[in-house]
């Protein structure tokens, strides 16, 4: 067993500050960064959704400070239709790109891939760290869309065309704010391609001696996974990102038709296609919903056997079929258009593979499910935001049946079950995800405990809390609901009103609950009671190295490895009941 | 299209004024008459306010369109009637223009007002409306108005005949007359306007219509006289 | 705490489920030909998901209870699930695929009839115009012929929705154009969808009928009201500031009353 006595490399010392601690090319300080960044914007997006909820419950009733903080878009605090879209729009995007994307794929991956490989770094550290700090551009071009001319996007985080791309006539936001949205994604592609690369590079390469593929700890084989999706899904964004912007900024016409007439003006444009940018949008946008969510499903899997103290259920089917997942998220982004215009044909095509789609996600279920039995289960706070997971991504993934499905999608398709549906499969399950892994690794990281009765509090409140949320939407969706209003005025819809106060209620309170999670990061950050180096008596390799890792993450020694990660309730050394991947033969 | 821009043709830009103008003035001649159209003028259409329920519980006789409203006698209403040339400067009017959005529609639905004179716009309606100026010359701007949000309170920094419209109910249409004299006046349900306080001086005074094009008359004034100047528009069907 | 959490999740099981099952919102009542089928394909989904979303939530509810390990129970030894892994990969293949060929298999004969069939010949025909933020409607007029669209005489201050050249254009004089969608029952109604500026979407819950406008594009859609009545015709795809407000009513009239209203548009116009 490689274990932990520190040797730290010698250059560890020699490092400046800003070096050590800013420009850092150390895997360790980029994957906090990427989590402290998307620790910004979740809590930006989330005050976004707290106005947001706010005015859908009491579309009239004047905001405190709001007028004074965006005197344009909620004069006197009371919120103009258009602003509330565009908080709708930074909400989407901020929530997709910089906390699903950034938290569970770019940030644990960063931190913990290479220790579980039992590297010393990524691949290529420079390029690493350039990955991060082009997110963060991307991230401030996107907020500083507050700042500008009319104020951000208001065309949702799809930005369909054309209202994405003839420029001002089609609205407030749709002027200098719709551009910065183009260019921070399009910044935001080429980060993700870097790190892809990376995350891909590193899996191959640099796994320590014994390390094979089946060896590989399962949140590890997620990340590879979801760093190949990722290669081939923002390769297909970032040149949409960039024909938007030519039909923006350079007159050209990819996404605009002819002939189109906007607030009484002919739009000089012809030949393009709006249909165009919704294939190119939704190739990457499906397969973006797995980049969010299977981080999730591999931190999952390595957190469920940890606290079951059993092996996970069938290790090469749960790979198989995130391999599996990955080919078939690329033929399904169809089911995003059903109703688009597209032939009709076509929609049977697309429904075909989107419901073969559940079967894979369906066994992982089971397999999770099947680990919990027979299971000798501790639970901590990361192990039920663990079996939290297990059962949103259910209520999320079953709801996914309805909108597979092209005779039922014409009902449902642009009400709030699709919005209650990708909040729970990917928002809160990849939440949950985020939050277990928090719990878990947390130790590792920082080298002290949090405080799990705070934990616990904060995974009963919020469990709780989000089906208060989401579970009603589905109701309103059933009832016609229509998605991306900011007011209801329809005569059939009133009495859906007091349902979407009774969400708002729980949004505000589940939003609030987060503070304990908060509070508990930040404390326990400070004066968190020590970490041991295995406080969970965990298999994979960065429990065999201190807590935190020292600069190198094995201290000048690379470990070999014997073991797979699942030997879990075994006959292990010393009485314990798991064998740890490091472990001598 | 062409006529309503057209008019911006006409517009004559005047040196900025080097003695202040007295609010009231008292005395000085006045230049009146009336405005009329020869030809077919387009029908008033009924607006379908179906979708705003509100608006149509408003209104128990159906609104028609104002684009075109003539009178007996083949009167022209909403006609801006204005000194196009010859004025001898004037300083910012600093009383407010009124701007009203009620029933969903533009009350008045002309509004002229000088350059930099302070405007108001009130939403009188039980819902949302955006006020969408097309402005050419002047910066565009489109804002949503909801009810229970203070008034919008702007000024206009050029001379324009900007249109205006709310994407929301897409019929409401209306004008604000953008000038830089302190001279003008829109034209009544009879076609009758009335130009007062003009000190002497050889004028050019403009008749500005949204569809009927503009027409303009020299006027001299003398003193504290009442001048005519009648205008003739040609209207079409279509 | 394993006990506590097997009760949260069977709690939110139940009642989530329950108030599916209670309809306690719902779908408002079909009054289209195809309707029906829709609805008929939705419940048959609806039982399956709602077995499936209660099975596993019950399951990883009693797992959690039964093999929490509380404070001062004896340490036991773990177990695995009953047969490994293959009998759970069967049964979601074989239970899931099924489920599966049966949706696809019934589903697309359901999609089909709406979006593959073309609209039969005594279809009557009407235009319809998506625009920020209303929606407008054509009907021929006495002629029975629509005039040709214009985009460069489009303006809404004129309230030339459609763009028509009632100057040079003779068959576009007569045109009815309106902003309310008034229909005949149990006739088939044979819809273009033209899209003015941006993306719209044309969706009556009760017609069960959802198409998005695009620009560039005229595309047609099909249906028959059943029953006679006032309805709301609403947008769901994001267009702009006044996305929410963006509707329009549907009138079902008896067809007496529809050919009535239709003289009298004729007339006015």
């Amino acid at each position: 067993m490689t274990h932990t006595t520190a040797h730290p490399p010698a250059h560890a010392q020699r490092q400046s500050f800003l070096r050590k601690h800013v420009f850092s090319v150390d895997h360790k300080v980029i994957g906090r960064q990427y989590l402290d960044l998307a620790l910004v914007a979740v809590v930006t997006g989330m005050v976004l959704s707290w106005l947001m909820r706010f005015h859908l419950g009491w579309p009239d009733t004047p905001v405190p400070l709001l007028g004074k903080l965006a005197p344009t878009g909620a004069a006197g605090g009371v919120m103009t239709p258009e602003y509330y879209l565009e908080l709708m729009t930074m909400h989407g995007t901020i929530m997709v790109f910089f906390v699903l994307t950034t938290a569970p794929f770019a940030g644990f991956g960063n931190y913990f891939l290479p220790i579980h490989v039992g590297a010393e770094d990524m691949a290529f550290p420079r390029i690493n760290m350039m990955s991060f700090w082009v997110t963060l551009l991307a991230f401030l071009v996107l907020v500083a869309a507050f700042f500008v001319g009319d104020g951000p996007p208001l065309s949702g985080w799809t930005a369909y065309a054309p209202l994405s791309a003839v420029g001002k006539d089609a609205g407030p936001g749709q002027g200098s704010g719709q551009t910065l949205w183009a260019i921070s994604i399009g910044i935001f592609c080429i980060a993700q391609l870097l790190g892809s690369l990376n995350f891909i590079a590193t899996t191959l390469d640099l796994r320590t001696k014994g390390m094979s593929l089946a060896r590989l700890p399962y949140a590890t084989w997620a990340w590879f996974v979801t760093a190949v999706i990722a290669l081939v899904a923002f390769a297909v964004l970032l040149p949409a990102c960039i024909l938007l912007i030519l039909d923006r900024v350079a007159g050209t016409s990819f996404f605009i038709p002819g002939g189109l007439v906007i607030s009484d003006r002919l739009q000089p444009h012809m030949g393009g296609s709006p249909l165009l940018w919704q294939h190119l949008f939704w190739f990457f946008g499906h397969p973006e919903v797995y980049v969010a969510i299977l981080p999730g499903f591999g931190i999952i899997s390595q957190i469920l056997p940890v606290f079951a103290r059993k092996p996970l259920l069938g290790p090469r089917v749960f790979i198989a079929c995130l391999v599996a997942i990955a080919f078939l998220s690329y033929t399904v982004w169809g089911h995003h258009m059903f109703l688009s215009g597209m032939n009709p044909f076509s929609a049977t095509l697309f429904s075909v593979p989107t419901l073969v789609i559940t079967i894979p996600a369906a066994i992982i279920t089971l397999l999770w499910i099947g680990t919990v039995y027979g299971a000798r289960l501790r639970l901590t706070s990361a192990s039920l935001f663990a079996l939290g997971f297990v059962s949103v991504f259910v209520s999320g993934g079953i709801s996914g049946f309805f909108l597979a499905q092209p005779s039922t999608d014409i009902y449902l398709h642009g009400t709030y079950f699709v919005v209650a549906h990708f909040h729970f499969v990917m928002g809160v399950a990849a939440m949950f995800g985020i939050f277990a892994g928090t719990y878990f690794w947390f130790p590792k990281m920082f080298g002290r405990m949090m405080s799990e009765t705070l934990g616990k509090w904060h995974f009963w409140l919020t469990f709780i809390g989000v089906y208060c949320i989401f579970m009603p939407m589905h109701y309103l969706g059933l009832a016609g609901n229509v998605r991306r209003y900011s007011a209801f005025t329809d005569d059939y819809l009133q009495p859906l009103i007091p349902l979407h106060r009774f969400i708002t209620i729980a949004a505000l309170f589940t939003g609030a609950v987060q503070l304990i999670f908060l509070f508990n990061l930040i404390r326990s950050r400070l004066r968190g009671p020590k970490a041991a180096d295995n406080p969970w008596e965990a298999t994979t390799l960065e429990w065999s190295t201190s807590s935190p890792p020292p600069h190198d993450n094995f201290g000048g020694r690379r470990p070999t490895v014997a073991y797979g990660p699942n030997e879990y309730g075994v006959a292990g050394p010393a009485g314990r009941d798991y064998v740890m991947q490091a472990a001598a033969q | 299209m062409i006529a309503r821009f057209s008019a911006l043709v006409a517009l004559v830009a005047l040196a900025s004024g080097t003695t202040p103008r007295e609010p009231h003035r008292p005395a000085g001649g006045t230049i009146s008459g009336k405005v009329t159209f020869t030809g077919t003028p387009p029908k008033a259409k009924p607006i379908d306010m179906s979708k705003e329920p509100n608006c149509v519980t408003q209104h128990p006789t159906p609104v028609t369109t104002e684009d075109a409203v003539t009178g007996p006698g083949n009167s022209v209403r909403y006609v801006v009637v204005y000194i196009a040339a010859g004025d001898q400067g004037a300083a910012p009017a600093t009383d407010t223009v009124r701007y009203d959005q009620k029933g969903c529609q533009y009350i008045p639905h002309v509004a002229a007002m000088q350059v930099h004179q302070p405007l108001t716009i009130y939403n009188d309606d039980p819902h949302s409306h955006n006020i969408h100026p097309l402005a050419r010359v002047n910066a565009e701007w489109n804002k949503s108005q909801p009810k229970g949000a203070p008034p919008i309170r702007t000024a206009w920094d050029e001379p324009e005949f900007i249109a205006l419209k709310c994407n929301v109910h897409p019929w409401m249409h209306g004008y604000f007359a953008v000038l830089s004299t302190p001279h003008f006046a829109v034209t009544d349900s009879s076609g009758a306007f009335s130009l007062s306080g003009l000190p002497p001086g050889k004028y050019t005074v403009t008749a500005w219509h949204e569809r009927f094009g503009t027409q303009s008359l020299e006027v001299t004034i003398a003193g504290s006289e009442t001048k005519p100047a009648n205008f003739v528009l040609t209207a079409r069907p279509y | 705490m394993g006990r506590l959490f097997a009760v949260v999740v069977t709690v939110i099981a139940l009642v989530s489920a329950a108030i599916f099952a209670l309809h306690v919102w719902w779908l408002p009542p079909d009054i289209s030909a195809h309707g029906s089928r829709i609805d008929r394909q939705l419940n048959e989904t609806m039982v399956t998901a709602g077995i499936l979303f209660v099975a596993a939530q019950l399951a990883l509810g009693l797992f959690v209870w039964r093999f929490d390990v509380r404070d001062g129970m004896p340490p036991r030894a773990v177990k695995t699930f009953p047969g490994g892994v293959t009998p759970l990969v069967v049964l979601a293949i074989l239970f899931v695929g099924i489920e599966i060929l049966v949706l696809t298999f019934v589903g697309s004969k359901v999609w089909a009839s709406v979006y593959q069939t073309p609209a039969p010949a005594e279809a009557l025909q009407i235009e319809v115009e998506a625009e920020q933020f209303a929606f407008y409607f054509r009907y021929a007029g006495p002629d029975g012929k629509f005039g040709t669209m214009h985009p460069d005489l489009m303006n809404d201050a004129t309230q030339n929705f459609f763009g028509l050249d009632p100057a040079n254009d003779t068959t576009a004089r007569d045109d009815i154009v309106v902003g309310t969608l008034v229909i005949p029952v149990n006739q088939p109604i044979d819809l273009r969808l033209h899209a003015k500026d941006v993306n719209h979407s044309f969706y009556v819950p009760e017609l069960r009928i959802q198409q998005d406008f695009v620009p560039g594009m005229v595309i047609p859609l099909h249906f028959t009201a059943t029953q006679t009545g006032k309805y709301e015709l609403v947008c769901t795809q994001l267009c702009g500031l006044g996305h929410y407000n963006m509707r329009a009513y549907i009138e079902v009239k008896t067809p007496a009353d529809f050919a009535q209203w239709l003289k009298a548009q004729a007339a006015t116009s």
